[in-house]
């Protein structure tokens, strides 16, 4: 009780966690298991039990580190590391929130740009039309990523196969779906 | 004319930091009755006694009220107090003012207020205490050691040493436990066997101590120095006088194909046995679950080969009654086998084993006789690797805690492994090393530094088999959580230490307490750390939580102290905090009438019904009885009593209603 | 027997081979299905990488249509849509503060009744008890069930099989003839979402699982998630190019393996739409 000042006054990238989705950074004693399991570790500038100590430390300067790396984009969300976890912390819920954070705080890793690119057009995609049109979205992703030549080989070999169709599909709610993504746009 | 003396306790600054000390006394001082009252530093101290002491004979006191912690620690030290100034001891009542509440309030006015209550409560109790006298009861000097492990064979022969006889009960085969199955023990790697072996002949050969192997506790009732104790013999299928332990039975069983516990499954062991070649006693018996004889009705093969006709197939199992005065409980652990973690793949590759499965591999008396060789070719292995924490400190998965033990027996067993296969490679997959104890650290720096044994710090995340070798994955946390990926020959597993298998029931059967995974429960953490909430109940060893084996003797030989002080008095005295029935003249003679309601709800049997006679032998009244021995105090006759005759002493009714009346009414 | 179905966007497109064999599958058992009317896209990676409450919205509206529509049980044939939905019936039910919110966003009534499947759960369900009868040509291959991320984990949520070494699958394979294969690469992750903007990451986490599938011998892999497959099968060029290997094992949806062993032909399963040849038949 006598810390509770403290508490409150606490503003670390940590406490904010804990707040938003219930996850304790303070419950990791750094065994590493989810780096060892994780797919995308090896890419990862922080791999997840880095992530997990520079959240420990609560200070500005790591935090910053955190909202800047490249690893919370990498996050597969595969739930490997949450599933192998001997103290069970949920680090997928915890990468969506410093993903939005990151976003938020505009302090997104440049490496991440493709990433986050093909992300926004899939929104944008099911945003107007309420569900996935494919090659909307690799046409949208296209001019938002300027990978103009990336898998040209592949669309004609889908194309026969079926696989893409010229015209997307609308579904009667589309302006339901609007409302949807400005409800949810804080 | 009631005299109370108040004395408040400072508790250092435990209650003075949020409780005005000084407040209290003076408020209390005011009541009416209260003829003394004051505050100090440490009433528990020699001059804080010295305080009550001197106060009770200038003033005279009728009723002492020690207003400190909670009576749980010093109850008896403020009592002793008041009897050596004169007053009966159960004239002296606590008030708790710490945990109750310095230590949950913060400070201001209200606490102190709440303070002041607490004590009025209590000083309106006193003054309708009764002089007590303590209750005397006969101690029985023979002791029950439940479990032959290495702490109930060390209690069993230091209580046998002081001239008392013990029971030693032990439901496998044989006595020996856990330590009989080492190879070698850090951090002197002095051979298991060699030093407990000759302990084990110790204690079957010893005039005060009586051994029944493969026995079970039955029931336990009574409470110290006069416990009622069945014992169940489990029919070991044989004339135990007559087997001379010749072994032909053994050899000659046609079922061969049983795991062996004591190999732990690693040797196949026939049904008619002795668990091993150094077992005590060294005799064999039937596994009737596998026994063909009883599964078929056919077979009698040992029956017919025994040269001494000692086979008795329809032996009954026996129970025995006795009489304790004391017992130790040294039920020992179990491992927690690791099919639990599906990723480290035990059970799945015959080349991952666990801890204890290595120790019988490592050992001179094992189905390799010492020699390192993997389970699933015979080959030596070339790239081994340990990995620690395998189920502790693991609340998603094992358990929470840690093992403890793991740690050193890891190292031992890296070390043990470069002895004899010193091309090898030894790796240590660990979280942090757990070395504290008289050259603990020391060794396991000798096994890092001397025998190069490979110790990386994290935590393996999967373990699977390709092209006949294991690959084990993790990572270098010191290297920023690098990935390491080592393809190894044989996986050891650090499993966790866990309560032994059937703990809970023998805790209930008992009536002590135990922990949520299933360890007996000390009575202190700290200072009383081999008694029970059980007075007469006491703990050794690994029952209580994972121990090493200098921990483990070191407690069973405390554990035999505290029997052994039991059993120097021939009388043991009791708080004569029970029920009491009243009693009045003729013809009443009692208000109780008889119903017995209270006979069927005492937990501990403690009601007896007593006659009142005419001069020629005709009943006038039967009424209930306090069999003082017995009666716990719980009060629960006292609660269903209808007729209201019957009372807690030290806690009658009247009292209660006194301290609830004192904090309901302003002052 | 009719129930619910949501196919998700994935199989009206990139995984119309899944789609056509789900549905000859339900026709062949004579089974119904009633599409979820109006649905829209569960929002997948993007939308919880993005934004938490999008992510948890476009999914309740799916569950509230099928509720509306009286659909007890819907059968959710991707695992991606499978583990969103699965997720937000989670998320809803632990705080019910958050339902009410999300009923308000989604503008409909949000009670979390509606069962939902994977296609396993239906197979296990709908098809395994008929399917002796049906069997004609046994499914004589080694296979290597690939269960991937999302109908597994996070165990606690979906519980559904186990998390390590998952058997469901492998079940229902040996049901129809097939010997499974035990390797480490079960539910390994193929990379996801990352198809397309990190598709050299794919490759190499699509190339160890087929590598360890082809190195222990299988015929073929077996998957029951269009993501996988598309991985797996449509990325196998990027992934020989950056292994600088020729793998050739097709990848089968486990709907389309179950279709060869009735009896149904190739193309009525949609096989022919893989990239990778399937020359199992």
């Amino acid at each position: 009780m006598a810390h509770s000042e403290h508490h409150t006054e606490n503003n670390s990238l940590a406490s904010n966690i804990e707040k938003s989705v219930e996850v304790k950074a303070q419950k990791c004693y750094q065994c590493g298991k989810c780096s060892a399991g994780c797919p995308v570790a090896d890419e990862m500038d922080f791999p997840p039990s880095m992530v997990m100590r520079l959240l420990q430390t609560e200070t500005p300067e790591n935090d910053e580190k955190i909202l800047r790396s490249h690893s919370i984009w990498l996050c597969v969300t595969c739930e490997m590391c949450l599933s192998r976890c001997p103290m069970e912390i949920d680090i997928p819920s915890m990468m969506d929130f410093l993903r939005q954070k990151s976003r938020s705080e505009k302090k997104v890793n440049k490496k991440a740009k493709n990433i986050i690119a093909f992300h926004k057009s899939f929104l944008n995609s099911i945003r107007f039309t309420g569900r996935l049109y494919e090659l909307g979205l690799i046409l949208d992703y296209k001019r938002q990523s300027l990978n103009m030549t990336q898998d040209i080989s592949l669309a004609p070999k889908m194309i026969s196969r079926g696989k893409l169709h010229f015209i997307p599909t609308i579904i009667k709610g589309t302006a339901q779906i609007g409302r949807i993504f400005k409800k949810t746009s804080n | 004319m009631a005299r109370i003396g108040v004395f408040v306790c400072h508790c250092g600054e435990n209650i003075s930091a949020t409780v005005d000390c000084g407040k209290v006394a003076e408020t209390i001082g005011k009541l009416k009755h209260v003829a003394y009252s004051t505050d100090y530093k440490y009433m528990c101290s020699d001059p804080g006694q010295t305080i009550i002491k001197d106060a009770i004979k200038e003033h005279n006191l009728t009723g002492v009220v020690v207003s400190a912690c909670s009576p749980r620690m010093h109850e008896p030290t403020f009592r002793k107090a008041c009897a050596e100034g004169g007053l009966n001891p159960f004239l002296c009542e606590m008030a708790n003012l710490r945990e109750h509440c310095s230590w949950v309030h913060e400070k201001n006015d209200l606490t102190t207020e709440k303070a002041i209550d607490i004590v009025r409560s209590q000083v309106e109790k006193v003054k309708l205490n009764s002089a007590l006298q303590p209750i005397k009861v006969p101690v029985t000097r023979t002791a029950l050691v439940i479990g032959g492990g290495i702490a109930g064979i060390q209690s069993a022969l230091d209580i046998a040493n002081c001239g008392h006889k013990v029971v030693m009960v032990e439901r496998s085969p044989s006595i020996g436990g856990h330590m009989s199955q080492l190879s070698e023990t850090f951090p002197t790697l002095d051979c298991s066997q060699c030093i407990l072996t000759p302990r084990m002949v110790e204690v079957a050969q010893h005039p005060n101590i009586t051994l029944y192997t493969y026995a079970e506790i039955e029931s336990v009732e009574g409470f110290i120095g006069n416990f009622k104790v069945k014992i169940r013999k489990k029919a070991k299928s044989l004339d135990e006088k007559i087997c001379t332990g010749c072994g032909l039975c053994t050899t000659k069983c046609p079922q061969k194909k049983i795991p062996n516990e004591f190999e732990q499954g690693m040797g196949m062991r026939p049904a008619i046995y002795i668990p091993f070649p150094q077992a005590v006693p060294n005799r064999p018996v039937i596994d009737r679950e596998h026994c063909t004889y009883y599964i078929k009705g056919k077979c009698k093969v040992c029956e017919i080969v025994c040269p001494t006709k000692a086979i008795r197939f329809d032996q009954p199992d026996e129970i025995l009654e006795l009489e304790i005065g004391a017992i130790v409980v040294s039920t020992g652990f179990d491992i927690k086998h690791a099919d639990f973690f599906p990723e480290y793949g035990y059970g799945k590759y015959k080349d991952i084993i666990d801890g204890l499965q290595f120790e019988r591999l490592a050992s001179a008396s094992g189905p390799t006789t010492g020699a390192i060789l993997r389970p699933s070719d015979g080959q030596v292995p070339k790239n081994i690797v340990f990995i620690a924490c395998a189920g502790s400190r693991d609340p998603a998965k094992g358990i929470a805690y840690c093992s403890k033990i793991c740690c050193m027996y890891t190292a031992k067993h890296a070390m043990l492994y470069k002895h004899k296969v010193h091309e090898g490679k030894a790796h240590v997959f660990y979280m942090d090393i757990r070395s504290g104890g008289k050259n603990y650290d020391e060794f396991v720096r000798r096994a890092i530094e001397e025998d190069h044994v490979n110790y990386i710090r994290g935590r393996v995340s999967t373990i699977y088999e390709r092209d006949g070798k294991l690959i084990v994955k993790g990572v270098d946390t010191l290297l920023g959580a690098q990935p390491v990926e080592i393809v190894a020959d044989m996986v050891v597993l650090a499993t966790a230490g866990i309560a032994s298998s059937g703990a809970e029931e023998l805790a209930q059967k008992l009536h002590v307490s135990y922990d949520s995974h299933k360890f007996f429960a000390e009575a202190h953490p700290k200072l009383k750390p081999v008694e029970t909430n059980t007075a007469g109940i006491f703990l050794a060893g690994a029952c209580q939580n994972p121990k090493d084996i200098p921990d483990t003797v070191s407690q069973a030989s405390g554990a035999a102290v505290k029997v052994a002080a039991l059993f120097s008095q021939s009388e043991l005295t009791r708080e004569p905090l029970v029920a009491a029935v009243n009693r009045s003249g003729p013809p009443m003679y009692s208000t109780c009438v008889g119903c017995f309601l209270c006979q069927s709800v005492c937990p501990y049997q403690a009601i007896e019904r007593e006659d009142f006679k005419t001069r020629d032998g005709k009943i006038i009244k039967t009424v209930a009885k306090i069999n003082e021995g017995l009666c716990q105090g719980c009060g629960t006759c006292v609660a269903l009593c209808r007729s209201k005759s019957i009372d807690l002493q030290g806690y009658s009714n009247n009292q209660v209603y006194a301290e609830v009346v004192a904090l309901l009414n302003e002052y | 027997m009719k129930f619910g179905i949501y196919p998700g966007c994935s199989l009206t497109g990139s995984a119309r081979d899944y789609n056509e064999s789900v549905f000859a599958l339900a026709e062949a058992f004579g089974l119904e299905f009633t599409q979820v009317p109006d649905w829209n896209c569960c929002g997948a990676t993007a939308a919880h990488n993005l934004n938490k409450e999008l992510s948890l919205a476009l999914p309740a509206r799916i569950l509230a249509l099928a509720e509306k529509n009286g659909l007890e049980e819907i059968i959710v044939p991707c695992a991606a849509c499978y583990s969103r939905l699965v997720v937000t019936r989670h998320e809803l039910k632990k705080d019910p503060e958050l339902k009410n919110r999300i009923s308000e966003v989604i503008e409909m009534d949000y009670r979390g009744t509606s069962k939902i499947l994977n296609v396993i759960e239906w197979i296990d369900k709908y098809i395994t008890p008929k399917l002796d009868e049906k069997l004609v040509k046994p499914f004589n291959y080694k296979v290597a069930c690939y269960y991937g991320c999302l109908l597994v984990r996070p165990n606690k949520v979906l519980g559904y099989d186990r998390a390590e070494d998952p058997q469901t699958m492998d079940i229902v394979m040996r049901k129809i003839g097939a010997e499974t294969i035990d390797y480490p690469s079960k539910t390994e992750c193929c990379g996801a979402g990352l198809s397309i903007s990190r598709t050299d990451i794919v490759s190499k986490l699509s190339g160890k699982i087929i590598e360890d599938a082809e190195h222990r011998g299988a015929d073929a892999i077996i998957v029951a998630c269009p993501m996988c497959h598309s991985n797996l099968d449509m990325r196998r060029p990027d992934i020989n190019k950056y292994w600088k290997t020729d793998f050739k094992i097709p990848v089968l949806f486990v709907t389309q393996a179950i279709g060869l062993a009735i009896g149904l032909s190739p193309e009525k399963v949609g096989l022919k739409r893989h990239f990778v040849e399937v020359k199992i038949s």
